[in-house]
């Protein structure tokens, strides 16, 4: 039912015939492409209209297709964590349940979904490999009254495809212990040297976000 | 949110929190600093990120078994899990310890440890420790040094101690080269939230807790 482009905008609500144009538009705002190639596939900003499909409409069509991609990274992930594949299928199914169940707290002006979906992963980990309680901060909310700015989602997802290509040009060595680190196979205390990535100005924006956030919530 | 946080958290908690490698205590500690401090939020998402492109860039992507979708969808066909219990607002206790806690600042099952000074454990895991510290206005806790990281955050009142004043949601940091003698503020009692991976230490033998500072 859906192809890629026709699920490929940002816009709402998205129309069969203009959207892939309107798509190609919005690549370009102020000259930096939204999604960098072809296969750097979480910067692309049509998953952020997969999530609020989902959160609207339970769109199952928009879930199959989230699944498709997330699901066998969210397995990678978790065997490279050191779950057995059984029960990081298992996980992986509830880690895309959960999506789907909180669709209304993503925030997209302040994560890519593979941000948020990394997270809900990380989650399901500390609860299912180590068996421990995950305390999360108290939580932010848009709800229903507010919407994020599309512009503030577009820049995000353009920081993130910068912070994306900063990481890929860090040294070899660099690079996988911060693997390790996000796999867990570091401590707590051997992360200690690992700090000094390359997050000032996605970080800045978030922080902006949650400024635009606060103020709405108020 | 407070506005006027002076002492925050370090990258490489927050990195570490992040990448999921605390133990329960200490992300408790991140957590609840995090609710009430934006500019450390902000850090810890930016970290999160870097977490979303380790997931997005794996080599080699596992596929799932051929009805993992149906499942899912059967799965999600359940409902979702039952919502927390919603609190009611606390202006002591942030969102996750009052989960801890299982409610509001007068439900803390506090134990008294003498002169006026109070503390309840938190259930976490054994690996950290995480409890609630109650101490009188004007009170000091005696010199002490720690064998591991010891982290703590403020919640009501202040303390001073030989590094700084710290009010709510600062965070005190202190490794095993800090040797101090926090002090509360006399005008509030103060709770804090106190994190350790190893136990306190006293520096005298038979260790007078928490003396009286001030006879008020």
């Amino acid at each position: 039912m859906f192809t890629e482009m026709n699920t490929a905008t940002i816009d709402e609500p998205p129309t069969e015939t203009v959207v892939s144009r309107s798509w190609r538009a919005k690549k370009h705002i102020k000259g930096k492409p939204v999604n960098g190639t072809k296969e750097s596939c979480d910067t692309r900003a049509e998953w952020v209209d997969h999530v609020k499909r989902i959160r609207d409409t339970q769109d199952q069509a928009a879930f199959a297709e989230l699944f498709q991609h997330f699901a066998p990274r969210i397995k990678a992930f978790l065997i490279r964590s050191g779950s057995d594949p059984a029960m990081a299928e298992e996980c992986a199914q509830e880690v895309m349940a959960t999506l789907w169940h909180k669709a209304r707290l993503f925030d997209p002006t302040r994560a890519t979904v593979a941000t948020w979906v990394f997270t809900i992963a990380r989650n399901k980990r500390i609860d299912v490999l180590r068996k421990q309680r995950r305390p999360e901060p108290e939580e932010l909310g848009w709800g229903p009254e507010a919407e994020p700015e599309q512009d503030d989602v577009i820049v995000l997802q353009q920081e993130t495809a910068q912070l994306r290509t900063a990481l890929s040009a860090l040294p070899d060595a660099q690079r996988q212990l911060i693997e390790k680190a996000y796999f867990g196979d570091l401590s707590h205390r051997e992360i200690a040297s690992q700090t000094g990535l390359p997050l000032g100005t996605i970080k800045s924006r978030i922080r902006l976000a949650l400024d635009r956030l606060r103020h709405a919530m108020n | 949110m407070s506005k006027t946080i002076k002492h925050h958290l370090t990258d490489d908690l927050l990195m570490a929190y992040a990448a999921g490698s605390l133990p329960e205590a200490f992300d408790l500690m991140v957590a609840t600093h995090l609710s009430l401090c934006d500019d450390c939020r902000a850090r810890a998402e930016s970290f999160d990120a870097v977490g979303g492109h380790v997931l997005e860039q794996q080599g080699q992507p596992v596929s799932m078994s051929d009805e993992s979708l149906a499942a899912t969808m059967a799965l999600i066909a359940q409902g979702a899990p039952t919502p927390k219990p919603a609190r009611p607002g606390c202006a002591v206790l942030p969102a996750p310890l009052q989960d801890y806690v299982g409610g509001s600042v007068a439900d803390i099952r506090w134990r008294s440890i003498g002169m006026g000074v109070k503390q309840a454990i938190l259930p976490t895991g054994k690996d950290a420790t995480a409890r609630l510290l109650f101490i009188p206005a004007g009170a000091a806790v005696p010199d002490h040094g720690h064998n591991g990281v010891e982290l703590t955050m403020v919640l009501q009142g202040a303390f001073s101690d030989e590094v700084d004043r710290f009010a709510r949601g600062d965070v005190e940091i202190a490794d095993e080269d800090l040797e101090h003698t926090p002090v509360a503020d006399i005008g509030e009692d103060c709770i804090c939230l106190a994190v350790t991976d190893a136990p306190l230490k006293f520096s005298k033998l038979v260790p007078r807790l928490f003396q009286p500072f001030l006879r008020i």
